[in-house]
């Protein structure tokens, strides 16, 4: 399968990155580790006149902690943050995710900025960063925003970046006391994208009730879901059984599926609201509370 | 076009190619290296994995102009003097392969995870071996020869 053809460009800095995606604003395409992209080219369900590749940009592959926050490059690879010590220490939820994307050869092209910027509901990322209440900062034009994770999936393969900004880091508070998380993917077989898949990330104070939860679902609709009921009912409970399956059944309620190869409509949600309650127990036990 | 100069197998080529050109492709058509096969085209069976500066990579899912300036390991320039690399030898030794499809893709791969990981467990290998696919040999040849490469390999590396 070959890709019908394009100009291809390789800027060295970021500025001639964002300048180069305003020079043919509806035909150029950023590429990154193209393990979403070269297939969509290579199949022609994709296109673009212009590719911008910006694996020639120093200063965009880290993973570090600073200022309160787990900072990762926008062109950090996924093998990177899988065995990333700070990553295997002080965030698992982050390791659970990366090991369940696709294969370790492609881990070592793929990138996790470009997992978010994809905007794939079937990708695995943004789940997790929308129960880990992440920021992703953009570069454009007119400089550098950030945006709220929230914020930033708002249709199918749509983003809330614009056409000429550059997913440049991605932010993480760290954790703390008393908080942990977890990431649950039920595929069919290994690199393939979740039937269903739940992040969890709970913050359980030292009374030992629930003061912060984040519940993030991969593939269950037409962008990654923030299962907000579920979190609001968790909040000021304590983190047992009966309020964890209560919070994964809502969660459950949440999603909107659609029946493919991978299951019908029902099995789907059932696997959502399995799934969640795994997270959880996951992330709770994760916290220290069991 | 535009041109394009990659170090495969220690020998620099510089060519004149399409963007578009996978760099699988650039491998078997524009350097007649033909040890690196193509099994699905679309990154899933790992027959066209490579080394790029030491790190398994599917090739067909890679344009060659992205590879400008590194350094590519394939299939043919493992083994040295007429002498095959201690991990093709252990493919030979344990039956790690039938039809022989998969095997280039297996062999890059091992070497890459080997040089992360001299002694991995067997899960270890499963896992590292996930992105490789084989039709054949029910992967237990397989997983049994990587062992014979990790005990035979730090000897032959003389240390
Ligand atoms: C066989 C196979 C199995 C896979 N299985 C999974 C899986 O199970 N789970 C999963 O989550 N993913 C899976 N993937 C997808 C893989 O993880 C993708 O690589 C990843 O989603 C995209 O990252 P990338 O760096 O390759 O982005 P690219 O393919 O380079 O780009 C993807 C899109 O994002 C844009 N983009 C990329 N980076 C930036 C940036 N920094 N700023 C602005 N825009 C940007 C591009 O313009 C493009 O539109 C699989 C891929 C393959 C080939
Ligand atoms: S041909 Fe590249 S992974 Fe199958
Ligand atoms: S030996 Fe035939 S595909 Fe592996």
């Amino acid at each position: 399968m070959i890709p019908s053809s394009f100009d291809y460009h390789a800027p060295a800095t970021l500025a001639e990155a964002v300048a180069l995606l305003g020079k043919y604003p509806e035909d150029a395409k950023v590429l990154s580790g193209g393990q979403s992209l070269l297939p969509l080219l290579k199949l022609r369900l994709g296109q673009a006149g212009h590719l911008i590749d910006i694996g020639k940009i120093p200063g965009l592959e880290y993973i570090k902690e600073e200022g309160g926050m787990l900072r990762i490059g926008g062109r950090t690879r996924e093998s990177a943050l899988e065995r990333s010590e700070i990553v295997q220490k002080r965030y698992p939820i982050l390791v659970d995710t990366a090991k369940v994307i696709a294969d370790p050869i492609v881990r070592n092209l793929a990138t996790v900025g470009g997992n978010l910027a994809h905007g794939d509901p079937g990708n695995d990322h943004p789940a997790t960063m929308l129960a880990l209440g992440a920021q992703v900062v953009a570069m454009g034009k007119s400089g550098e925003r950030v945006i709220p994770i929230d914020k930033f999936f708002l249709g199918l393969f749509r983003t809330a970046l614009q056409p000429d900004e550059i997913l440049t880091e991605i932010r993480i508070p760290a954790p703390v006391e008393g908080s942990g998380g977890a990431y649950v993917k039920l595929e069919r077989k290994v690199g393939d994208y979740a039937t269903a898949a739940s992040a969890a990330y709970v913050v359980i104070g030292t009374q030992g009730f629930v003061e912060r939860a984040g519940i993030g679902l991969t593939n269950l609709g037409p962008t990654p879901i923030k299962a907000t009921a579920a979190e609001k009912y968790l909040i000021g409970k304590k983190p047992e059984t009966a309020a964890l399956a209560e919070a994964a059944r809502i969660a459950a309620q949440a999603t909107e599926p659609s029946a493919d190869r991978r299951g019908a409509v029902e099995y789907k949600r059932e696997m959502a609201r399995v799934l969640t309650g795994r997270a959880l127990k996951k992330a709770v036990e994760r916290a220290g509370g069991k | 076009m535009g041109t394009v100069s990659i170090n495969v197998n220690g020998v620099d080529f510089t060519r004149e190619v399409e963007p578009r050109l996978l760099f699988v492709h650039f491998l078997r058509d524009v350097l007649g290296l033909t040890g690196t096969h193509v099994g699905c085209d679309t990154s899933q069976c790992g027959a066209c994995t490579v080394l790029v500066d030491g790190e398994a990579t599917k090739s067909c899912t890679l344009f060659a102009v992205q590879l400008e300036g590194r350094k590519v390991t394939t299939i043919e320039g493992i083994a040295q003097a007429g002498k095959l690399h201690p991990v093709q030898q252990a493919f030979w030794d344990k039956h790690g392969l039938q039809c022989g499809f998969c095997t280039p893709g297996m062999i890059i791969t091992t070497c890459a995870l080997l040089d992360k990981n001299p002694k991995p467990t067997e899960e270890e290998i499963r896992h590292g071996l996930e992105g490789n696919i084989c039709r054949c040999t029910g992967y237990h040849n397989i997983v049994k020869a990587v062992q014979e490469a990790a005990e035979k390999l730090p000897a032959a590396r003389g240390n």
